[in-house]
């Protein structure tokens, strides 16, 4: 499992080099290509084409596209798909068919002048024939079109402020989070040469932390009495599952030694009994037949259900969904938002669900790491060949988010909500002493030598 | 702080608004506000005539409307005098119709029940069994609601030919899906935690409230007027009403299960018993003195008093409305309880603002 071949800058880099190297060229070439002496615009040009490939421009863009890349990949990929299968999941679970708006709902494409001709057999079909993928972004489309009110005795800046807030807090969750050992914003070679992030957990802990404080201005800035109840409970919620959940990341912290998810993640690599000597009977130490990976949900399955019930809560999904139970609060803290700024909120939503299955992959189920086929291909780079897997390590991380993802679905459509003093119970009284249980687990793992 | 939950809420499921005043999360008083949905039934029945009256009491509950136009039908013919004449068969199309609309009503309450608790899943599922049970009665009275089916003599036509075979094959399939809805609901650890001891309406007040029907019998008290003051053919039947000590939210739900097992079974007895013969009666046209007569309506008892002066329109008719009474209990129910279940007790009180507001 040693290499990757999926470099997200290392790409970027080579990207921006060449098509930087390209404008240099054409940029240049244009006083030289004339007769007689260079007009004085030639200077300005070729200065420009200078700064073009100058080191520090080239690490700009490479940044620029990196990120873009990355917020492209959660939202336009992630996003739309992640509420594509919510939507057609719950469907079935309701015993009915869900969404099928696609390209072939569309007939009227089939006016545009030239074109039209690839699509002319569109209208002949009935409408709602396709998979549903497109519903969604029919949706946003209807959101962007929607007036933006901002209700008359609001707190203007405050109510404007609050969904950036969210959005920009739920996108910064991902500059932490690694989608494999490569496919990472914040990401730097070790000792070693290997990849890390020293303190990748606690900036992705910190990211997650905002967004409850921008539903709490915006619930109360929208001066109503619902959103009022709804940014309340919010912050009641955010005491009473914020803690169990960084206690149980805590725990795996203590465990590893580490805040790296890197280093979490290559720890997970090992086998069960290897990872710890004194219970070597465990499968996973070599010899024995059947190999079981050291995933910490297996170790430290009190954590794992502590995260597990707590990042529910942190996406709002229905169980927990208290700030806006839309039975009792209308939209709780949503609604006086209309058109995109409530789309933006309601939208990143799955988000945060992509960020909390993400964070809960990469602690407890052995984050990109699975069974992997060695093909007899490699590819050269700086550092030496590197074989090519089947499946890449993207692939296995997806897979395990989304099958997270799906439990969640599951549980929020077969749930009825709690009531907020109920999830005050479930937290201080249930999930905060199981959070620490695992936290003594894991100091006696270690203390006595059992861990490593 | 006052909440105004209604009239355009989501609580509501209908045109009213409670007004709640909150301390923190607790309710410390509420207030029903009713009568947004006002249409003066009981007036526009005045310039009517009496079998043309019963259009406008299908029309009191949308969701009942069989068992509303019934009980009028039941009071006419009190008035009339032709109480005793109406066939036997007709008595037993009455009860399977009645009988058929109770289970559609309670299903419907469950489909708002559920996504008042956060569960949409529980809306499809009991809609979607809710379909079969209005495949029936669109097999029998020709349309999925406001039937207008019972006649003052009887009712209006003959249950087609395939309708018991029909009936067995829904109940049958119903029984298997009222399995899976216990699965969803009662053995669901946080749809208890939402409705064990919530909004406990005690024996005592429920009786001093006037609160009827499955509400009533929720607290403890067996009080079905179908086995007290038996009509139509529900005294050649057997059956049990349902009772529940409980009065919580958790009593209602159990209640109305037990009631749509209930139903079903005087279906299956009432489509094997039904006799040959007529179905229904010419009845006269005028009548003169005063008649009431009060039925088991799907959600408590419901009264009609009706007055002739010996014309062919009612002089006055009064309708006793089981949940305009059962809303006076809500401030007492209320009081004390999180604002999350304001809507979980609301839901589970069945409220239907129709028949409210007459």
């Amino acid at each position: 499992m040693s290499g990757h071949i999926v470099d997200l800058f290392g790409y970027s880099h080579a990207l921006m080099g060449w098509l930087m190297a390209r404008a240099h060229d054409a940029i240049s070439g244009i006083g030289s290509g004339l007769a007689g002496p260079a007009p004085p615009v030639a200077d300005g040009l070729s200065n420009m084409g200078a700064v073009l490939v100058a080191p520090w421009f080239i690490t700009l863009q490479t940044w620029l596209i990196a990120v873009t890349a990355v917020i492209m990949w959660c939202t336009a990929v992630n996003l739309l798909l992640m509420m594509w299968m919510e939507r057609k999941f719950y469907s079935r679970l309701h015993d009915r068919v869900g969404i099928k708006i696609g390209l072939t709902s569309m007939g009227f494409l089939a006016n545009i002048p030239i074109l039209g001709r690839l699509f002319t057999n569109f209208v002949k079909r009935p409408s709602h024939l396709g998979t549903g993928f497109l519903q969604n972004v029919a949706d946003g489309v209807k959101l962007v079109q929607k007036e933006n009110i901002t209700p008359a005795k609001a707190d203007r800046f405050t109510f404007h402020v609050a969904p950036v807030l969210i959005a920009v807090s739920t996108l910064l969750i991902f500059a932490g989070i690694p989608f494999s050992e490569g496919f990472a914003l914040m990401k730097e070679p070790n000792a070693d040469g290997l990849p890390s992030n020293p303190l990748g957990i606690l900036f992705i802990l910190a990211a997650f932390g905002l967004a409850p404080i921008g539903i709490l201005i915006g619930g109360w800035s929208s001066n109503n009495k619902y959103t009022l109840l709804g940014g309340m409970r919010s912050a009641a919620m955010l005491l009473s599952y914020e803690i169990p959940l960084i206690l149980s990341i805590v725990a795996v912290v203590v465990l590893t030694g580490s805040l790296d998810p890197f280093e979490i993640v290559r720890q997970q690599t090992q086998g069960l009994g290897e990872a710890m000597p004194p219970l070597s009977f465990l499968p996973g130490s070599g010899a024995a037949p059947l190999y079981i990976p050291n995933w910490f949900f297996l170790v430290q399955f009190p954590a794992f259900l502590v995260f597990f019930i707590a990042a529910l809560a942190e996406q709002e999904r229905i169980p927990f969904d208290l700030p806006e139970a839309e039975a009792e609060l209308v939209e709780g803290w949503l609604t006086e938002y209309s058109g995109m700024r409530f789309g933006l909120v309601f939208g990143f939503k799955w988000l945060r669900g992509l960020a909390g299955s993400a964070l809960l992959v990469i602690l407890f189920l052995g984050g990109w790491t699975g069974p992997a086929l060695a093909t007899p291909w490699s590819i050269p780079t700086d550092t030496g060949t590197v074989p090519i897997l089947l499946p890449p390590q993207e692939l296995w991380f997806m897979l395990k988010v989304y099958g997270v993802f799906f439990l969640w679905v599951w549980i929020s459509w077969t749930f009825p909500r709690v009531r907020i003093d109920q999830i005050l119970n479930i937290g201080w009284k249930k999930l905060i002493p199981l959070a620490l249980l695992a936290i003594f687990l894991s100091i006696a793992l270690r203390l006595f030598g059992v861990y490593r | 702080m006052w909440i105004n939950m209604g009239p355009q809420h989501p609580m509501t499921h209908g045109l009213w608004n409670l007004k709640v005043r909150v301390d923190g999360e607790t309710v410390v008083e509420a207030r029903p506000e009713i009568g947004y949905l006002h249409r003066g039934v009981e007036k526009i029945a005045e310039v009517r005539e009496f079998h043309k009256v019963v259009i406008l009491t299908d029309r009191l509950c949308y969701v009942s409307s069989v068992t509303w136009s019934h009980a009028y039908c039941l009071a006419v013919e009190e008035l009339m005098g032709i109480s005793d004449r109406i066939p036997a068969r007709g008595r037993y199309l009455r009860v399977i119709s009645n009988e058929l609309q109770r289970v559609a009503s309670h299903l419907m309450w469950l489909a708002a029940y559920a996504p008042d608790l956060g569960l949409l899943t529980g809306l499809l599922w009991s809609l979607r069994e809710r379909e079969l049970f209005l495949d029936l009665l669109q097999a029998l009275t020709g349309q999925r609601m406001n039937q207008n089916y019972p006649r003052v003599g009887g009712v209006r036509n003959d249950m087609p030919a395939t309708f018991a075979r029909d009936c067995e094959k829904v109940i049958r399939h119903f029984h298997k899906k009222l399995e899976e809805y216990e699965d969803l609901f009662e053995r669901n650890k946080t749809f208890r935690m939402r409705t064990e001891g919530v909004g406990v309406l005690s024996k005592a007040d429920g009786l001093a409230w006037g609160v009827t029907g499955p509400n009533l019998r929720a607290s403890g008290v067996d009080y079905d007027l179908r086995k007290l003051d038996p009509y139509d053919a529900y005294a050649d039947l057997k059956f049990e009403p349902a009772v529940e000590p409980g009065g919580d939210n958790l009593a209602r739900y159990l209640i109305r299960i037990e009631e749509m097992r209930t139903s079903c079974d005087l279906i299956l007895q009432a489509v094997k018993r039904i006799p040959e013969g007529p179905y229904r009666i010419k009845a006269p046209r005028r009548a003169e003195g005063t008649a009431f007569r009060r039925t088991e309506d799907s959600r408590g008892e419901a009264l009609f008093y009706v007055a002739g002066d010996g014309g062919d329109r009612p002089y006055r008719v009064k309708i006793r409305s089981p949940i305009f009474c059962t809303m006076s209990a809500v401030p007492t129910i209320m009081r004390g309880e999180k604002i999350a279940d304001v809507i979980g007790i609301m839901g589970s009180l069945d409220v239907c603002v129709g028949e409210m507001d007459k």
